[in-house]
């Protein structure tokens, strides 16, 4: 049999739609068109999921793209081990149809369900449970991985270096092809939430530090333009999986209803920015006095989850230039940097749609992985403002010398020296990079702007 | 690489040692940039704007060129590629001679060698920039255009027509990269106190060569195609357009 890589030309960008890149891209089927791809590229090769990375995380400018989405294959539900083998391109969305109706959910999820396993996997991506269950990589119990060196299957036992580079590892050790995860029971797909309203931002912060272990779901929406006096309002929002006895009877026939595609799409002519300093002020007011203070309501999971799916494309939103996300997470003594970081957003007069705070649980032992203990903040700003880059840049060096660091898969302008201070362990990283791909042939942009491995 | 922001890393300067190039440097180098190439003519000024730039960039390399001659030119900017070493993110077109309007349009040599430095030399330069940014997957390219040739004048029509001319064929090459992941933005200064307009009387709106550098870099950032510096020449430049032309004639300086 004869393998061949058909490839072509195609720009890609992330999801905030900056630094647009060119590469060839091909939808390799199996392993060995990946591995045939490997020994024949040069140029440098990335593989790219959902392309829901915000920044340059899954582009190879001038190089090769794998497009993961032909590694679709949904194994057998194991339900005496609560697993299930899936494909590196599976999306959350197609798993989460296929696992609900049996009474089980993937164990982290992340803001939202486009993105392939094999994506959360490379940026170990976190949930509203991390306080409690970890990051993605946590639940993953082995995966298989091409690299350049061969193919491979990776447990936290099974080479230990290479799963745990892999977990966050933005896919500079190889392609996952099929990972094997851990999944959670669930009696219905509706969860109990409880909301809480607050006006300060020092009686939030309380309020999750002490009770957050309550709940396996936390998190947090910030205003950061509406504020008075320097104080900011929020919305804390916590739940669980609703056990079926609390589903009225109304609602009995839709008790493991499964998320469905997003109703309205954003039309790819919207031509000019309609994210600016005055819509979100206003949705923000708007939001803020619709979320009320209640106990146990009830929300189907993909409302609670992924609020935003329900609008395909919202990244047109922003207009042509696009957005960048910025989330960054610093240790627990030094959550003075949260409240620290929303004024200088606030007082730069830069709009930022809803700020989402998290508390984080102990991180991974991936040298690349984002999330350690402590405190996450995630906020979106339109592209344009005069002073953007300089206020990242210096809350970049706030967030690093006070031992924290900025998540790798929204990244799109970090500075490279910071890289190592945020990221110790970046030395191990590069170390596996060396062992499993010698010639140095997996690069993407992030990893050539940042000078990851090489 | 280019960043969320279109800061490059690492440049190359064709004109090397123009005062608006190396201000876009310096600005560029407290963002992400660290490698630069400057190509140019002169050897010893080069190596002085070479020296002033090792002060705030890595990896600074020079790389001769001569503009009044267009048999090399692939071959220059096929070294200046080289030199960097890398992918090369940003491309500067600084390349430029403002001449003597009433000595050069009575000698048809100086004519051809304005239009060649001007126009010609620059053009023949995109087509090679290009093809190598095509390649890499991505680069922005940033052509410095005049005023002067927007609506062209008695007094510096050489100047003039030839920026003119690269003016749209700078454009027209960015319509012809629309897709491959390179750009080209077209800058449009008025008078700007330089050294190549040094004992020049200024025209009204004149600005420094920081000031353009930094509605470059400010450019860039936005993304926008056409970059005019000071921004207000837009309208007044829009507005001169359609004078007639007894009354544009009639304009002082």
């Amino acid at each position: 049999m004869t393998v061949t890589v058909v490839a072509s030309p195609q720009p890609l960008s992330g999801w905030g739609r900056t630094a647009t890149t060119t590469a060839m891209v091909s939808r390799p089927v199996d392993a060995a068109s990946i591995e045939l791809a490997l020994h024949t590229q040069s140029g440098g090769i990335i593989a790219r999921g959902l392309g829901r990375s915000y920044g340059d995380a899954a582009q190879c400018s001038g190089g090769l793209t794998i497009d993961a989405s032909a590694l679709s294959n949904i194994g057998v539900l194991d339900e005496v081990s609560g697993t299930i083998e899936v494909g590196g391109g599976v999306s959350l969305h197609d798993l989460m149809r296929h696992i609900i109706p049996s009474g089980w959910f993937v164990a982290v999820t992340p803001g939202t369900r486009y993105v392939s396993v094999g994506g959360a996997i490379a940026a170990d991506v976190h949930g509203k449970n991390h306080h409690r269950d970890g990051s993605f990589a946590n639940h993953v119990v082995e995966m298989t991985l091409v690299t350049p060196t061969g193919t491979v299957t990776v447990s936290p036992d099974r080479d230990p270096e290479l799963f745990w580079a892999t977990a966050g590892g933005m896919g500079l050790t190889g392609v996952v092809i099929s990972a094997t995860l851990r999944l959670i029971p669930i009696e219905t797909s509706w969860i109990q939430v409880d909301s809480q309203r607050f006006t300060r931002l020092k009686d939030l912060m309380t309020t999750m530090e002490e009770t957050d272990d309550e709940y396996r779901y936390s998190v947090a929406w910030l205003d950061c333009v509406g504020h008075r006096d320097g104080n900011y309002r929020s919305v804390l929002t916590r739940g669980d999986h609703a056990p079926s006895g609390a589903i009225p009877d109304r609602l009995r026939a839709r008790s493991r209803e499964i998320p469905g595609d997003p109703r309205i799409r954003v039309p790819r002519s919207a031509p000019r920015r309609l994210v600016n300093r005055m819509s979100v002020r206003a949705l923000n007011e708007a939001w803020f006095r619709g979320s009320t203070t209640s106990v146990g309501s009830l929300h189907p999971l993909a409302g609670f989850f992924h609020p935003l799916d329900g609008v395909g494309d919202w990244n047109l939103l922003y207009g042509p230039a696009g957005f960048v996300q910025y989330q960054f997470a610093v240790p627990p003594e030094r959550s003075d940097l949260v409240g620290e970081a929303v004024g200088a957003i606030a007082s730069s007069g830069i709009p930022s749609f809803l700020a989402v705070l998290k508390r984080f649980g102990p991180g991974t032992p991936g040298p690349l992985s984002f999330s350690q203990e402590g405190w996450t903040l995630a906020l979106d700003f339109p592209l344009g403002p005069t002073g953007l880059p300089a206020l990242l840049d210096s809350l970049d060096e706030a967030v690093a010398y006070a031992g924290g660091r900025v998540y790798l898969a929204k990244d799109a302008r970090l500075r490279p020296e910071l890289l190592p201070v945020m990221y110790p362990r970046l030395r191990d990283m590069n170390a596996v990079c060396r062992r499993v791909d010698p010639e140095g042939v997996l690069a993407s942009d992030l990893s050539r702007r940042l000078g990851i491995s090489g | 690489m280019n960043d969320a922001f279109g800061h490059p890393q690492s440049v190359v300067v064709l004109g090397g040692t123009s005062d608006i190039a190396q201000k876009v440097v310096t600005l560029l180098a407290a963002e992400r940039c660290r490698s630069v190439v400057l190509a140019g003519r002169d050897p010893v000024t080069l190596e002085d704007a070479a020296v002033g730039l090792r002060r705030s960039v890595a990896r600074v390399a020079a790389v001769p060129l001569d503009a009044t001659t267009t048999e090399n030119v692939d071959k220059t900017v096929m070294q200046c590629f080289e030199a960097a070493a890398e992918a090369v993110d940003l491309v500067i077109v600084a390349v430029g001679e403002l001449g003597f309007q009433e000595t050069d349009e009575v000698d048809p040599d100086r004519t051809a060698q304005m239009i060649t430095v001007n126009f010609t030399w620059p053009a023949a330069a995109l087509s090679a920039v290009a093809a190598h940014l095509k390649g890499q997957g991505h680069g922005r390219i940033v052509v410095l255009s005049s005023v002067a040739g927007y609506r062209v004048r008695r007094s510096n029509y050489i100047y003039g027509s030839a920026k003119a001319g690269l003016d749209g064929f700078a454009q027209g090459l960015g319509e012809a990269l629309v897709g491959t992941g390179v750009t080209v933005h077209v800058v449009r200064p008025g008078f700007v106190r330089t050294k190549m307009t040094a004992g020049r009387p200024p025209a009204p709106f004149a600005v420094g060569p920081e000031r353009v550098a930094s509605d470059i870099v400010r450019g860039l950032e936005r993304g926008q195609m056409v970059i005019w510096s000071p921004g207000v020449l837009k309208w007044v430049f829009s507005t001169l357009r359609l004078l007639p032309q007894t009354l544009w004639r009639r304009l002082p300086g």
